[in-house]
C-alpha cells in the first residue's frame, strides 16, 4: 500500500475528490454571486436557497413527471431562472436606488420564506434522487476508484464556468455586460436595454445556482435546508477571492475545495472552519481579496 | 392620531420635555408595570433582546455598518456566563460579567478583520466569522454540543440576594437593560457619537477631518459586541441554559430583523422592534416552520415598504428624533 504524506493513497484520493466536487458547486455557486454582483450590485442572499429549489424541481420532474436527470439539467435552471428573473422585476429593482444593503435583506427574507415553505412541505429529512443510468458505475485507476458521476460533475461544472468565462470577457454581449458593469447610464445612453440586461443576468446567476442543484442532487440527499449553509462558505469564499475576476471565483471555488477536502485527511476537526480561517488570514494580508480590487 | 400626537407635543413642550424623555417613561412603566399582565420570563427574554438589538443598532443605524454574525457575542457570552457560573461557581455578578469581558475580547479579534473591509463585504464577512465560531462551539467539548449547558444556577446577587426568586431576577435584568439602554444613548450624543454619525453619512469626508475613522469604527464595535455579551450573559442566567441556537447565524438574522422592524437609527426602535418580534414568536410557535416563513415576509415587507420602521414612521409623524 502506497502512502502519501503516511496517508493511505486511496484515503488521501478519496478526499482530495469529495473537495473537487464541493469545489465545483463553490465555484458555480460564487461565480453567480459574482456576476449578479458585478451588475446588481447586490449580494444574493437566496443563493443558496435557490440551488436548493434546483434539486427540489429535478426531484419534482422525475418524480411527477417521469423526466430524468437529462431534462433536469436543461429544464431545472430556465425554470428557476425565470423564477429570479420574476424576483427581479418586482422587488430588487426597487432597491437599486437604495443602500445596497437592502437588497441583501431582502433576498435573506426570500431565502427565509422559501426555505420555510420547503420545510412545512417536505420536513427537514432529505429526499433521495437516483443517479442516471448512463453514469452509474465507475473507473478503477489503479490507485483508486473514481465514481462516474463524480467525474461527470467535476468535468461538466469546469465546462459551464469556462464558457460563463468565455461568453463574459470574450463576446460582444459580454463586452455590453461590463460595460453595463461599469458604467450603466453610458451603456443606456448607446442604445442597449441596460434593464433587460439586468433582469436576464439575474436570471442566468439564478439559473446557474439551480444548475448547481441538480448536479447535487444524485450525491447529497434533497433536502430543504442543503443551501442554507453551503451559501455561507461561498460568502468566505467569494471574500476571499475578491468579486472582481470571473477566473478568480472559479479558481478559488476549486482551490479551496480542495484545501477543505485534504483538511479532512490531516487535521479533520478543522475541515468545517478552514475555509472561514483563510479568510481571516487573507483579510489580514491581503483585505481586496486575492483576485479583487478595492472599491 | 396625529393631532393627539402634537397635543401632547405641545403640552410636553410647556413642561419642557422631549419626546424622547417621554418615551423612555413610557418604556420604563411598561417594563415594570408589565409583568402585571404578561409573564415574567417572557419580559425578561424581551429586556435581554431588547438591549442586544439595541447594541446592534448602535453599528447599523449609527455608524451604517450592516453585522451579520452579532449571534456569536449573544452565543459566546451565555457560553462563557453559563460555564463560569455551573462549572466554576462564581457569582451571578462575576459570571455575566465574565461572559461580558469574553464578548468584548470576539469583539476585539473579530472587528479588526472586518472592518477591513466595508459595506456587503462586512456584512459576509461577519456572517463567515460568526458561522466559524458556530463551528467551534459545536464541537468544543465544554459547550454540550446539541444539548447546551444546562441547569445553569442562578445563584445569589453579591452573595445576598437569590436570583431563583422571579422577582429578584426580574428586577436585576431591568437593572442590566436600563443600565445599558442609557450607556447606548449616552455612546449615540457624545462628541464620540458626532464622528460616528459623520462616519455613517460620509466616510471620506470624515477622513478628510482628520479622523481615523478605522478606529472609531472598531471602538463602536467592540461597544457593540460588548453590550450584546452582556445581554447574551444575562439571558444565559435567565433560561439557565446556554445553546447552539444563540451562536446560529438564524439568531443574527433575528436581530436584524427585531432593529429593521423598530426602526433603524432610532432609539427606541430596537426595543420595540424585540417585543413585537418575540411576541409573534411566542404566537406562533405551535405553527412549525411558519415561524421562520413569516420572518422572512417581514423582511421582504419592512425592506420594500416599510423601511423606517415602527418608531421611525412615529418620528416622522411628531418630527422629532425617537
Amino acid at each position: 500500500m502506497t502512502e502519501i504524506f503516511g496517508i493511505p493513497v486511496q484515503a488521501f484520493m478519496g478526499q482530495l475528490l469529495i473537495g473537487l466536487i464541493n469545489g465545483s458547486f463553490y465555484a458555480l455557486l460564487s461565480l453567480g454571486l459574482a456576476v449578479i454582483f458585478g451588475l446588481l450590485n447586490i449580494i444574493n442572499f437566496t443563493h443558496g436557497a435557490q440551488y436548493m429549489m434546483g434539486a427540489f424541481v429535478a426531484w419534482y420532474l422525475l418524480n411527477k413527471l417521469g423526466l430524468g436527470y437529462w431534462w433536469a439539467l436543461v429544464i431545472t435552471p430556465v425554470t428557476v431562472g425565470i423564477f429570479g428573473a420574476i424576483i427581479e422585476r418586482t422587488m430588487l429593482k426597487q432597491l437599486y436606488k437604495l443602500d445596497h444593503l437592502y437588497g441583501l435583506l431582502l433576498t435573506f427574507g426570500l431565502a427565509l420564506i422559501i426555505q420555510g415553505l420547503f420545510r412545512n412541505e417536505y420536513g427537514s429529512s432529505g429526499l433521495p434522487y437516483s443517479m442516471p443510468e448512463q453514469l452509474t458505475g465507475g473507473q478503477n485507476l489503479g490507485f483508486m476508484f473514481l465514481p462516474n458521476y463524480r467525474a461527470w460533475v467535476i468535468v461538466f461544472s469546469l465546462v459551464v464556468c469556462l464558457s460563463t468565462w468565455f461568453v463574459i470577457e470574450k463576446t460582444k454581449l459580454g463586452s455590453y455586460l461590463r460595460a453595463a458593469t461599469e458604467n450603466p447610464e453610458l451603456v443606456r445612453a448607446f442604445g442597449i436595454n441596460v434593464p433587460r440586461m439586468i433582469t436576464l443576468t439575474y436570471g442566468f446567476g439564478v439559473g446557474l445556482a439551480a444548475l448547481a442543484g441538480v448536479m447535487a442532487a444524485p450525491i447529497y440527499s434533497v433536502n430543504p435546508l442543503m443551501g442554507a449553509d453551503l451559501i455561507i462558505v461561498v460568502f468566505a469564499v467569494v471574500v476571499i477571492g475578491g468579486m472582481g475576476s470571473i477566473m478568480g471565483s472559479i479558481v478559488t471555488g476549486f482551490g479551496l475545495g480542495v484545501i477543505e477536502g485534504l483538511t479532512k485527511v490531516f487535521y479533520p476537526e478543522a475541515s468545517n472552519t478552514v475555509i472561514f480561517i483563510i479568510m481571516a488570514v487573507v483579510l489580514l494580508f491581503r483585505p481586496a481579496g486575492l483576485f479583487g480590487t478595492q472599491r | 392620531m396625529a393631532a393627539v400626537g402634537s397635543e401632547v407635543m405641545r403640552a410636553s413642550r410647556k413642561a419642557g420635555i422631549g419626546p424622547q424623555r417621554i418615551s423612555f417613561v413610557v418604556m420604563l412603566a411598561f417594563f415594570v408595570l408589565g409583568p402585571l399582565a404578561m409573564y415574567p420570563v417572557f419580559l425578561m427574554k424581551v429586556m435581554c433582546f431588547a438591549l442586544f438589538a439595541c447594541a446592534f443598532n448602535l453599528l447599523i443605524g449609527f455608524v451604517g455598518l450592516l453585522s451579520f454574525g452579532h449571534a456569536m457575542f449573544l452565543g459566546t457570552a451565555g457560553y462563557v456566563c453559563a460555564y463560569v457560573a455551573k462549572s466554576w461557581g462564581f457569582t451571578p455578578e462575576l459570571a455575566i460579567l465574565a461572559g461580558t469581558a469574553a464578548a468584548c475580547v470576539l469583539g476585539i479579534v473579530t472587528g479588526l478583520l472586518a472592518i477591513r473591509r466595508q459595506g456587503i463585504y462586512f456584512a459576509m464577512i461577519t456572517l463567515a466569522l460568526a458561522q466559524m465560531i458556530y463551528f467551534f462551539y459545536l464541537q468544543a467539548p465544554f459547550t454540550g454540543g446539541e444539548d447546551g449547558i444546562q441547569a445553569v444556577p442562578r445563584g445569589n446577587l453579591f452573595g445576598l440576594v437569590d436570583l431563583s426568586n422571579v422577582w429578584a431576577m426580574y428586577a436585576t435584568v431591568l437593572v442590566i437593560f436600563l443600565g445599558g439602554f442609557l450607556l447606548i444613548y449616552r455612546t449615540i450624543h457624545s462628541p464620540f457619537g458626532q464622528v460616528l454619525k459623520a462616519i455613517r453619512e460620509n466616510e471620506a469626508r470624515a477622513t478628510s477631518l482628520g479622523y481615523d475613522t478605522d478606529r472609531y469604527k472598531l471602538a463602536a464595535y467592540v461597544i457593540s459586541a460588548t453590550l450584546c455579551g452582556l445581554a447574551g450573559a444575562t439571558n444565559a442566567l435567565v433560561f439557565q441554559l446556554a445553546a447552539l441556537n444563540n451562536v446560529h447565524w438564524g439568531m443574527s438574522g433575528e436581530v436584524v430583523l427585531m432593529t429593521l422592524v423598530g426602526g433603524l437609527g432610532t432609539i427606541f426602535g430596537p426595543v420595540v422592534g424585540a417585543l413585537v418580534v418575540l411576541a409573534m414568536e411566542n404566537y406562533l410557535a405551535t405553527l412549525g416552520f411558519w415561524v421562520t416563513i413569516v420572518q422572512g415576509a417581514i423582511f421582504v415587507i419592512c425592506v420594500l415598504a416599510f423601511r423606517r420602521g415602527i418608531i421611525g414612521e412615529l418620528a416622522r409623524l411628531i418630527r422629532k428624533p425617537l
